[in-house]
């Protein structure tokens, strides 16, 4: 079977670059992946990409180049990355091409998403009463967990702390400047039991990467980073998503465990075979459930892990490494492939002062987004 | 004073407040009742326990919000209806800092001022049980 691997990588800073649109981010970092490969656009085979709320990815030929190759715009929500990357990845594993881009973009107007409920199938009372707002539902499903598993505030505070201090760390992040706990608890509360600290910003930004099949890079003479496992999957029953205006009484899993357990066995790895993961974290309370739902640990351990500092840079397993989107904003067709972005810089061993130490060779990433649905990649070298 | 119910809203108030969800044909049910009208409409327990809750410190994005500026801070919560539904519901009638998940509630109503025209936005609340409540 053919296998796909990925040999170029790009980014467009993450925060806010006034005067840039999303479009010409996404442009700078399809570029910049092309450069790091070492490849032409007109090499390009093929394209998929996409940003939610930025235009059409496919625009970008104007600027790259009009090679008619076939360019497939992506609209799949917080997994917009993640399904960009699948459906290149299969074109790939599927034969017809051999070489191509997958690219994702955004710039979000400040504070919170403003969903239309309609677009949602929703009615509008559920809008119009103020409860369609996602801060809500990450706080709902966090209260019941720390209620239920014995997560402390503290253990919220931490990951914060960690988010910070590792977005110092990386060029490409929004927020670098490392954060105490004591401010992250006492800064004003947003949605109890989380402060305005504990939460990522929509931002802007871009991220481009090259995927080809392993025959077409040893032809191309470069060393890529193999694809081992590639999952989107949308919500079980009984699970907890974000607008939902009602829950079975009969609880189930999430789309996060169902699309983690794809992407394991797709690989043939378990979690203990993972060496550095981006998992995500919307706010402090979504890294510790997506731990769990993950298989990284069990419901509860999270306490232990995140006051023994198992997850930090050096620990046992490093947990987003770039700070994550606590530290570089959620730009939200962008966000996905920069956890994939930020993994292929730890396995290549080129991340300098955030550098996961013991030479990595497993990258585990997870996105998250309404109305329930993940994707995970997995990543080897 | 106007007061207005937005169209397929859940509560019915004649003679108390209930909740109409659907059922479909396995015994599985939603919240709100679908339009197409494959479910059949069932009214929902008035009484259920909070299943987990926060408040909502800063104002919604409107639209679709529709409540009045400047923003007063509310109790949102998810409420366990017996063995139907576990229900998203503004919550009334608590201190912000005296919710706990178990706590006994019940169904009301609940008016949202609304901005710019000034009516009143009747929606379903549900507020902690009280004695003598039924």
């Amino acid at each position: 079977m053919t296998e796909a691997c990925i040999v170029g990588i790009g980014i467009h800073p993450f925060g806010r670059t006034e005067g840039v649109s999303g479009l010409r981010q996404g442009e700078f970092a399809a570029r910049a992946a092309l450069a790091d490969a070492g490849l032409e656009w007109s090499q390009m085979q093929f394209a998929y990409g996409g940003s939610d709320a930025a235009g059409k990815a496919d625009t970008l030929v104007s600027q790259l180049g009009r090679t008619s190759l076939p360019f497939v715009n992506v609209i799949n929500g917080c997994a917009t990355g993640g399904s960009a990357l699948y459906g290149a990845y299969n074109t790939i594993r599927a034969g017809e091409f051999d070489l191509g881009m997958v690219v994702g973009f955004d710039k979000h107007p400040r504070g919170a998403f403003d969903p239309n409920p309609a677009d949602w199938g929703l009615p509008d009372w559920y809008g119009e009463t103020g409860m369609m707002v996602t801060t809500q539902f990450f706080a709902m499903k966090l209260r019941r967990y720390m209620d239920e598993f014995g997560i402390s505030t503290a253990s919220l505070g931490r990951v914060a702390v960690k988010a910070y201090r590792n977005g110092a760390l990386a060029p490409h992040a929004w927020r670098r400047t490392p954060v105490d706990i004591d401010t992250i608890l006492n800064s004003p509360m947003v949605n109890d039991p989380l402060t305005k600290f504990m939460f990522c910003s929509p931002g802007e930004g871009g991220v481009a990467l090259i995927l080809a099949s392993e025959r077409k890079a040893r032809e191309l003479g470069v060393t890529g980073i193999k694809v081992k496992g590639v999952s989107m999957r949308t919500r079980p029953s009984g699970s907890f998503e974000v607008f939902a205006p009602y829950l079975d009484v009969e609880r189930g899993s999430s789309a996060s465990v169902v699309a983690s357990r794809a992407a394991f066995d797709m690989a043939a790895l378990g979690p203990a075979d993972i060496d550095v993961a981006q998992l995500q974290d919307t706010e402090s309370g979504a890294e510790i459930m997506h731990m769990a739902e993950n298989g990284f640990c069990r419901d509860g351990d999270q306490e232990a892990w995140l006051a023994e500092g198992r997850s930090d840079i050096g620990g046992e397993l490093p947990i987003n490494t770039d700070g994550g989107c606590m530290a570089c904003g959620e730009p939200i067709g962008a966000s996905g492939l920069r956890q994939i972005y930020e993994n292929v810089v730890q396995l290549r061993g080129t991340a300098g002062a955030r550098q996961v130490p013991g030479t990595p060779r497993t990258g585990y990433s997870h996105v998250y987004g309404a109305p329930g649905l993940s994707a995970v990649v997995i990543l080897q070298c | 004073m106007v007061t207005a119910r937005p169209a397929h809203h859940p509560l019915a108030t004649d003679p108390t407040p209930r909740l109409i969800a659907g059922r479909d044909a396995s015994g599985r049910y939603v919240f709100p009742l679908p339009a197409d009208g494959e479910y059949q409409p069932v009214e929902l327990p008035r009484q259920g326990t909070l299943w987990s809750y926060t408040v909502q410190r800063f104002a919604p994005k409107s639209p679709p919000f529709r409540g009045l500026l400047p923003f007063e801070p509310f109790a949102v919560g998810y409420v366990k209806l017996g063995a139907t539904l576990i229900i998203e519901s503004r919550l009334t009638g608590v201190a912000f800092d005296a919710m706990r998940i178990g706590m006994p509630m019940e169904l009301t109503t609940l008016q949202i001022p609304t901005a710019p025209e000034g009516e009143m936005l009747t929606t379903f609340a549900f507020r902690p049980v009280t004695a003598g409540s039924t």
